[in-house]
């Protein structure tokens, strides 16, 4: 404990939280201690705090209903801040830098691994522990909050890459509109022969060829579905040159070279990827399933097949945790603890045919009537969720060698592939 | 000081030590009076830079903070950058080629709305418009514009099978566009103060001798024109220097990175990705040393051009 006086004594004098967070780390640091957890209870503290989450623009739906809620039943006000994809780590930067994070805030999966590095958000094992449920909770997101034994962040909303197809403009094309492509072959036939329908401003299928989130989102599931690898199991190594990747890459040069890609595909950078399907002028498309309450005709719905058939899903979507610069950690648990709750769950997510993060409730009154929310359920089970520390720089960010490598397999020759995967093994060794 | 003492001198005798403690006196309110001043080149310059030049010499991840001094692996890192050649050459050609087109357009424009003439009003007006706009409006519009969904020309687009930023050239004209449309209003209204300093007898005795309109150009507007071209070159080849608002929102830098500039290097050095301040701090540094530098140059060559 002398330690934690010492060290609570350095920081005292600045920040409240500052000493907050020192007595979790000394805790954590010690015998696994609970002082800090104890402090929270497994309930947390609902005293009539104001908290602030902050979230970004894709999930924003969602995050404001998970709100909403909250504030109606809870003392506790969440204010909810929705910042732009692209300056969302710009702004969670800056602000860590600073010591102004708010007392929540969401991930994109993908940053978690590095963002529990670097030591932003507070340890919350002994909470999570405490759960009964905790092992129906998302494994793909819980380990990726895990640091050392230690877990620091739950799945605030799970958003899965799907395989969608307009029912009508299959039925058009003379498609069974109640089944899905089988494999990847069959999905580019489907494409080809809805852009053989000859409709204007109506393409067979649209995807983000300048948007590494995207093509991550929708193509890496491909891969899984063939029971291949996309990475290292360190995550210091990419596995995409490998000969189901190819394929992959082939299937959809072959598919641009014959027109059936909505054009604009070829730049698009992420804000308008999915803007082509939702207004039904694209025949099928790999597609986020946060969006299935906002398309507004009647969509077929299956896993996303590999080159061999198969099904997987990309299990997207944001993480939440408390920040290290939050004074208020008990009531911040406070809606987390009610956000894994049945209410919050069931009530909210799946209600506005959202995926549940507990799989003991992915068969609810909601996934009763719709059965394409239990497909999804079912594909989520078989998904995956990838696990580097450089992620962002290997494949998000905008000159990212990911990127590189799809351009030129796709648009260009497709000669490189070798060379630029290598280069995104640079990025994710350094 | 030496001119104020006496009156204070004569106004109060009596104090001898006052006397004395006059001439501190008036350089306590001359302090006072530049202490506004000397404070915001304090706060808002000397620190940050100052900022800037620790940070640059240390390693300081964007979500860790000062990790301790890391000189000078980081101005390594900055120099090998694999984007960072690309973007230095990037950023020159359309310094280069905004610089060129745009004053050249200034200064016709410029002549075009000096003449007094029935629409010389709704001239000036229509070219200086876009000025009142923001940068980042102004890209934001354009990029709309050039949108292959939700733009005009969208069917445009479809139907020659092109887009404005698709290609590397379409990206840098496109955007090249969009600076020109902005600027030049503004260029045309230093090129016109410019214009309007130079005395008319001068123009009066260069015809009375018989002198061609080519002539009169090129010996009278230009010499006299050079102060104003010495400032709209500077000011236009730093601001092309430090491009970034427009092709963060128009290409990102894309298409497949053809359009980095070396400050959106620096964006994405410390925002998208490596999430590295030490090196973009060095970047920065960099770039600092080498607008000082062309500025020096600038001025110079014009300076001495003058005395020629």
């Amino acid at each position: 404990m002398s330690s934690t006086t010492h060290r609570m004594r350095r920081i005292a004098g600045v920040l409240i939280a500052g000493a907050l967070i020192a007595g979790v780390s000394a805790c954590a640091a010690g015998d696994g201690g609970s002082a800090a957890p104890e402090s929270i209870g497994p309930e947390g503290v609902d005293d009539g705090s104001t908290l602030t989450l902050w979230t970004r623009a894709p999930l924003e739906k969602q995050a404001n209903l998970l709100v909403d809620a909250y504030n109606e039943t809870h003392e506790n006000q969440v204010e909810l801040t929705v910042v732009p994809n692209d300056d969302y780590v710009a702004k969670v930067g800056a602000a860590a830098g600073s010591n102004g994070l708010p007392d929540l805030f969401a991930a994109d999966i993908v940053y978690v691994p590095n963002w529990v590095e670097q030591g932003l958000f507070q340890d919350i094992t002994t909470n999570i522990d405490g759960f009964d449920f905790k092992d129906e909770i998302n494994p793909g997101h819980l380990s990726a909050g895990t640091l050392d034994d230690k877990e620091y962040v739950l799945p605030f909303v799970l958003d899965l890459s799907m395989m969608f197809w307009n029912k009508e403009l299959f039925a058009e094309a003379g498609l069974d509109p109640e089944v899905g492509p089988a494999n990847l072959e069959e999905f580019a036939e489907a494409a080809k022969a809805i852009q053989a329908l000859n409709k204007p401003d109506t393409y067979g299928t649209a995807t983000g060829l300048n948007c590494g989130g995207c093509l991550v989102f929708t193509w890496f599931p491909s891969v899984w579905a063939d029971g291949e690898e996309v990475l290292s199991d360190d995550g210091t190594e990419s596995l995409l040159a490998s000969d189901t990747a190819k394929d992959i890459y082939s299937t959809w040069k072959d598919l641009w070279d014959s027109g059936a890609v909505l054009p604009s595909s070829q730049d698009e950078a992420g804000p308008t990827w999915t803007a082509g399907f939702t207004e039904g002028k694209v025949g099928l498309m790999f597609y986020p399933a946060t969006l299935l309450s906002s398309t507004p005709f009647d969509a077929g719905v299956a896993g996303i097949p590999g080159p061999e058939g198969g099904a997987s899903t990309f299990v997207g979507g944001d993480g939440i945790g408390i920040s290290k610069d939050s004074e208020k950690a008990a009531q911040a648990w406070n809606f987390l603890n009610w956000m894994m709750s049945e209410d919050a769950q069931v009530g909210v997510l799946a209600k506005n045919k959202d995926v549940v993060s507990r799989a003991d409730l992915s068969n609810n009154e909601y996934s009763d009537q719709d059965p394409r929310l239990v497909t999804i359920n079912e594909v989520a089970a078989n998904g995956d969720t990838p696990v580097a520390i450089n992620f962002q720089q290997a494949f998000n960010a905008p000159n990212s060698p990911w990127l590189t490598l799809v351009r030129n397999a796709v648009l260009g020759d497709g000669a490189s592939v070798d060379a630029d995967n290598d280069e995104i093994t640079a990025v994710l060794s350094q | 000081m030496t001119a104020l003492a006496p009156p204070i001198e004569k106004e109060a005798p009596p104090a001898k030590r006052r006397r004395r403690r006059a001439p501190q006196g008036g350089a306590l309110s001359g302090w006072l009076y530049a202490t506004p001043t000397a404070l915001f080149v304090l706060l808002l310059f000397v620190l940050p830079l100052i900022l800037v030049l620790q940070m640059s010499g240390s390693d300081w991840p964007l979500l860790g903070g000062n990790q301790g001094w890391n000189f000078p692996e980081n101005y390594q890192d900055a120099v090998t950058n694999r984007f960072f050649t690309d973007s230095v050459v990037f950023t020159l050609k359309y310094t280069v080629l905004t610089t060129v087109i745009l004053l050249a357009l200034a200064l016709g424009l410029g002549l075009l709305v000096q003449e007094s003439s029935r629409w010389k009003g709704l001239l000036r007006t229509s070219f200086l418009i876009p000025s009142a706009l923001g940068l980042a409006s102004a890209s934001l519009l354009f990029y709309v514009l050039y949108s292959p969904i939700a733009g005009p020309f969208a069917d445009l687009m479809a139907t020659w099978g092109f887009t404005f930023l698709g290609t590397p050239d379409g990206a840098l004209w496109s955007t090249i566009f969009l600076i020109v449309w902005r600027y030049a209003g503004f260029y045309m209204l230093l090129m016109l103060v410019g214009l309007q300093g130079i005395p008319d007898d001068v123009y009066e005795a260069a015809r009375i001798d018989g002198a061609s309109r080519g002539q009169i150009f090129r010996s009278i507007t230009i010499p006299l024109l050079r102060p104003t071209l010495a400032l709209t070159t500077v000011l236009c080849v730093t601001g092309s220097l430090l491009a970034f608002e427009q092709f963060y929102i128009l290409t990102k830098g894309g298409p497949d990175n053809s359009t980095i500039t070396i400050v959106q290097l620096i964006y994405s050095v410390a925002f998208q990705g490596p999430n590295d301040l030490g090196v973009a701090g060095a970047l920065s540094v960099i770039v600092l040393l080498a607008l000082v530098v062309i500025n020096i140059a600038q001025i110079r060559a014009f300076g001495k051009k003058a005395e020629d």
